[in-house]
Parts: structure tokens; sequence; C-alpha cells
């Protein structure tokens, strides 16, 4: 009799030790996209971001990738009935999911990249890319030798349009001649996690006399690393540029730079805040002003990168931030119908 | 062998088996997380709990178990009509891509007939898709396993560009049509919490139990299973063969078309592009499970759906195993099912041991 009420006892205290070591513990769940965190790019930028959060702050990180696009809103239920402090929903595709969800669960609080939910618990977090974008074309068109220049976007939908038109225009800043030869891996998610199609478009580029490319593409830019690195055995080097993640290292001598979206920053950030009891509900955006956006260079590019290159990218840069530069923005010129 | 030879053991193999055969497969699908440091037995709690744990987790197997149902069909009537029908994903598309696109344009019907209308739109867009590998394979010769696998690929590409452009949602960066009437939505049933599962479920079942209906109680059902069973034999009773093949490759167009009725009219209210977690080639795993009989295939298409609802919360609530485990457990099953030789060896040893004892 003792020795059960004994052992009861002990069960109870075990239980209540472990109910107040969970009190503790701050849990945030990532919903990745298509691509999934092993897509080098946009994706993997968001896992690192809460890996990082995980290290430093401390806080228990749970991440899931959706294998459908009906996923998405069974996955963020999922988190909110387990009732998570933190639900972070990455990409574009999730903003139905998320409005509904949010709606649902009004104590949660839900952070969302990419797209735009107006509610009291949810945090947008947009990025700049145009900016970026102008930046990496003007890199473009100074390492080109035959002035043409390409594109591979992942997903044909107006963000990554957005991409293409700052690419061109930065392009066209630096070399008015230059032109710009344009191709999207496809028009549903599958072309997010495409590399095959990616390096096959990033093939036809380069023999095409295209010698600079700079993909949009998720998990299918990947394929236009290989595609470099194959065009490139005659001797005469083809270029890459990366996108979203630092990509540069890569196939390191071939990545001319990196065009940065500092999802993993937004994401750390996000956490942090939230962490300490400063979730902001509403719209955040991240440009080259607040270092959300920017181009690369590490030792993998610093000898592709010459420093007039860098001087000439470091003043448009500037430029930008000061307003003097008006980068033109796919999404305002088909005004509101694309931000959602 | 005949039945009074067979031990109590070889008996009771035989009407349990393919419960046992399901059993087997799932320890053993679930013994391969041992490797990945996971406790089988953790990993068994986590997907029970995920598909039945509340009653949303039921609603939303259930939801799986729906679309699973209709192409299990679709796959078992070609099959009893001795075709092999790959193209369910094809069909369905179509189907939910038909509904989709009536639901938008006579927004104003009463909501009466408005999803009748859908509903015929899908089985009809469904039963045209099917039917052209049917009359390929009767009048052509063309075997339908390579023309169902290549019409989902034609599916797939004519509605993805149908979709991103004519019938685009302006309203959106994704890839899915603008959304349909508001008469043309079936309301979930209510003890689900907020699980889309309504009347496209009692659809299914209704589908199920008329099929067999068909199959077991109409001429032209003896007929099909008669062109499945023995063609030359068929041909000899004056059975035309090339009709009944049309028919049954248009019957299961339409059934994997009846996918639109859980998915466009009872879920997202829209065709999205990417909707279907490969329920076509699910389907075809599901009617091999359930041997083609159409009762059968409820429960199948309720284990398969359970197994994908399940998994989900793999990635949540264990450190090494995803939920891609659904497709090695679902795997696991198909071939325990299918190792006809197995089983009978087994119920050989069943019989001999009692002979000898």
């Amino acid at each position: 009799m003792i020795r059960s009420s004994r052992l009861w006892i002990a069960l109870i205290a075990g239980l209540l030790l472990t109910t107040v070591a969970k009190a503790d513990e701050f849990r945030v769940g990532v919903v990745l996209d298509r691509g999934g965190k092993d897509d080098k790019s946009f994706n993997a930028a968001a896992f690192k971001g809460g890996k990082e959060a995980e290290k430093a702050l401390g806080i228990t990180l749970k991440t899931v990738e959706a294998s459908d696009d009906n996923s998405f809103e069974p996955m963020l239920r999922s988190l909110s009935q387990k009732k998570f402090d933190l639900i972070i929903a990455v990409g574009i595709a999730q903003a139905d999911a998320v409005k509904k969800i949010s709606a649902q669960f009004p104590q949660l609080k839900y952070a969302l990249i990419d797209a735009q939910v107006d509610a009291p618990n949810v945090t947008s977090l947009l990025f700049e890319e145009h900016e970026g974008s102008y930046l990496v074309g003007a890199a473009a068109a100074m390492a080109s030798k035959t002035g043409k220049l390409g594109f591979l976007g992942g997903v044909d939908i107006p963000l990554i349009r957005r991409f293409q038109m700052g690419y061109e225009a930065g392009a066209k800043k630096v070399n008015p001649k230059a032109t710009v030869v344009a191709n999207y891996v496809g028009v549903t998610t599958e072309a997010w996690n495409n590399p095959t199609k990616g390096r096959e478009l990033s093939l036809s580029q380069y023999d095409a006399g295209v010698d600079v490319i700079f993909a949009a593409a998720g998990a299918s830019g990947t394929g236009m690393f290989d595609a470099a690195e194959e065009r490139s055995k005659g001797g005469v080097k083809k270029f890459a540029i990366g996108c979203d993640s630092n990509q540069n290292w890569i196939k390191p001598g071939l990545v001319l730079t990196s065009m940065l979206k500092r999802v993993d920053t937004a994401v750390f950030s996000t956490i942090d805040s939230a962490k300490k009891g400063q979730f902001v509900a509403g719209t955040k955006r991240f440009g080259l002003q607040n270092q959300g956006i920017d181009y690369a260079v590490d030792s993998f590019n610093d000898k592709l990168l010459t420093s007039e290159m860098r001087a000439k990218l470091d003043l448009l840069k500037k430029e930008i931030i000061a307003g003097k530069i008006k980068v033109p923005d796919y999404y305002s010129k088909r005004s509101k119908t694309a931000q959602n | 062998m005949n039945k009074s030879d067979r031990s109590w053991l070889g008996r009771a193999l035989e009407s349990l088996q393919p419960i046992l055969a399901v059993l087997l497969g799932l320890a053993v699908g679930l013994a391969f997380t041992r490797f990945a440091g996971e406790s089988p037995l953790h990993v068994l709690k986590v997907l029970y709990q995920s598909a039945f744990g509340s009653s949303y987790d039921l609603g939303m197997t259930l939801f799986h178990t729906t679309p699973l149902i209709f192409t299990g069909l679709s796959v078992a009537i070609a099959f009893h009509a001795g075709l092999f029908n790959i193209g369910a994903e094809g069909q369905l598309i179509w189907g939910a891509l038909a509904a989709a696109v009536v639901g938008h344009a006579f927004p104003h019907l009463p909501g009466v007939i408005a999803p009748w209308i859908a509903v015929s739109a899908a089985v009809i867009a469904g039963a045209i898709w099917g039917a052209i590998p049917g009359w390929l394979r009767a009048r052509r010769g063309s075997h339908e396993v390579i023309n169902t696998i290549m019409f989902n690929f034609i599916a797939a590409g004519i509605t993805s560009w149908l979709v991103i452009e004519p019938l685009r949602n302006p309203d959106t960066q994704n890839p899915e049509t603008a959304p349909i009437g508001e008469a043309f939505l079936l309301a979930p049933f209510r003890v689900f919490d907020d699980a889309p599962v309504g009347p496209a479920f009692l659809l299914a079942l209704v589908a199920a139990f008329l099929l067999w209906l068909f199959l077991n109680r109409t001429s032209l059902g003896y007929e099909l299973r008669a062109v499945g069973q023995n063609e030359h034999a068929a041909r000899t009773a004056g059975i035309d063969i090339a009709r009944i093949r049309i028919f049954a490759m248009a019957v299961a167009g339409g059934l994997a078309g009846l996918v639109a009725v859980g998915e466009v009219l009872g879920n997202a209210g829209r065709f999205k592009v990417g909707f279907s977690p490969d329920y076509g080639f699910m389907g075809v795993a599901v009617a091999l499970l359930a041997r083609n009989h159409p009762i059968g295939i409820l429960f199948a298409a309720f284990l398969f759906g359970a197994l994908h609802k399940g998994a989900m919360d793999l990635d949540l609530e264990t450190e090494n195993v995803t939920r891609d485990l659904a497709l090695v457990l679902q795997a696991c099953v198909i071939l325990s099912v299918s190792a006809e030789g197995a089983w009978h060896w087994l119920r050989r040893v069943g019989s001999a041991g009692k002979k000898r004892g």
C-alpha cells in the first residue's frame, strides 16, 4: 500500500514536472511549400532560419512539407490544434489556408511568407524581389560578353514575373542593348521541383548564345547550375546567378552571385519577436534598405565579381534605397490583382 | 483437394486471409521504422491518433477515402471487363474541371438542381476521357494500358493550360479557376467538426452498391464479366465485345469523374491544379487490394484513406519518420495481399500438419 502510494506520488510529481517543462517551451511549426527543405533555395532559406532560431533561442521546431496543394490546410490545422506558439506558412500557395485557419484559431499566431492575409493574428512577410533582381540583372549585363542574358522562372505567376521584370530593367540600365531570353519551367506548383526541366531549358538558353542565366525557380534552379558546368567544359565560361539562398557554393567559379531573399532572417526575427511576446500582426516588407534583399559576395565568387562591378552595384543599391532609381514593379503594373 | 479435406487451420486462414495479409503488411512496414530509430508502436499510435483521434480526424480520413472509392471502382469495373484502367487520374481531372466550369458559368441555377448538373458534367467529362482509350482498344486494338497512361499526361497538360489561360482566377497567383456559384456547394456534415465530408461520401457508398448490383444482377453486367473472363467464349455466345469494352471504359471514366463531387462541390469550390495526390493511381492499389469487389473497395479505400491522413502527423510527432511512410505501408499491404503463392503454401502446410496429426 505504502509502496503504491509512493509510486503514485512519484508519478504525479513526474507529470507535474514535465508539464512545467512543457509550459516553458516555445513551439514553432513551419509548413514548407512544394520543393521542401532541400531545394537549396527558397524553402531551404526558411528552414535555415528556423534551425538557427532553434539553436540560438532554444525553441522547439517542427517542420512539415506539403506533398500536394490540398495538404496545406490539414497541416496548418494540425499544428493549430496542438497549440503551437507560432505557425509559419512558407509560400504563396498557402494564403487561402492561412486565411481560413487563422480565423478559426484567433488565439494563435501565424506568419505567412510571400503573400498577404489581413487578420489580427497574422503577420505577412513580403519581399521586394524586384530590387534585388535589378542588381543581379546589372551584374549579369556587366559580366556578359555576348549581351544575351537568360532568365529561368519556376512557375509562371506574377511573383516570378516580378523577378524577371526587375532583372531585365537592371540589365538594360548597364547595357541598353542587352537582350533577355526568359523561360518558365511550368505553370503548376510541380514546376518548383523539376531540376531536369530546369537543366534542359538552361542548356538551350546557353546554346542560343546566352552566357549568364538567373534562375528564380526553387529546386528546379539546381538544374541551371549543372547546365552551366556542362556548357563551360569547352573553356568559355557560362555563368549562373542563384536565388533566395546564397547559392554561390553550388558550382564555385561559375556562380556570378546570388540574389538573396533573406527568408531566413525574416523567419528568425519573427520567431525572436514572437518569443519575446512582441508579435505584431500586419505586413512587414523586406527590401534592400533593411537588408531583407541583397546580392551575395563570398569566397566563392570573390574573383568573379570584380571590384569595379561591386562598386557599380553598390552605387545602384544606394540610388534605389534613396529613391533615385525607380525599379519597375510587376505588382504595381498589374495593380492590386497580384498581391494576394 | 476438396473442401472436406481441409483442416480447420486451412479454412480459417482462407477466410481471414485478406485481413491477415493487411495486418502482416502493416506490421512489416511498421517494423521498418525500427531502422529509422523510432518505436514502431509509437508510430502506430501516431498513425491511429491522426487518422481517428477526433471527429475532425475521422472526417479527414473519410474525405480522403471518398475519392479512393470512386477511383477504386473505376479501376475495378474496367478490370471486370478485362481492361486495365490506369487513366483514372486523367479522368478525374477532367471531371473536376468540368464541374468547376459548369459551376462558374451558371451561378444562378437554383440550389435544387445545380449540384446535379455539375455532377452530370463531371460524369460526362470523365466518361468521354475514358471512352476514347476504350474505343481505341475495341476498334483499333491499341493497348489501353499505354493509352490510358498517355491520356493522363494529355489531360494534365490541357487542363493546366485551360486553367492558366482562359479560366484563370484573376484574384490569386495560384493556378485555379474562379469559384463556383453558391448553389453548387454541398454542405459538409456537422458531425465531423469542420472536415469537408458531405454528400459525396454517401454517393460513393451508393455507387459501390450500385456497381455490385450491376455486375452481379444484370445481364449487361454478366456480359461484361464474361468478356473479362473469357473473350472467346463471350464472342461465341454472341456478345458484342467491342461495345462492352467501350462501355466499361466509359463507366470507369464516369466513376473517376465523380471525384469532382467531393473535391470541387464539397471542398475547394473551384478546380485547383494539382489537387489530387495521385488518387487515380492509388485507386489501382485499392482495387487490387479488394480484388475488384465493389464492397471490398469500400474497406480498402478506407484503409488507404486512413493511412494517407494518418501519415500527415508523422512529421510532427516523430523525429525520423516522414509522411512518406504511408506509401511504404501501402506497398507492404499490397505485396502481402497479392502474394498468392505464399498463402497457398501456408494453407498446404496447415492441412498437411493436420493430416500428420
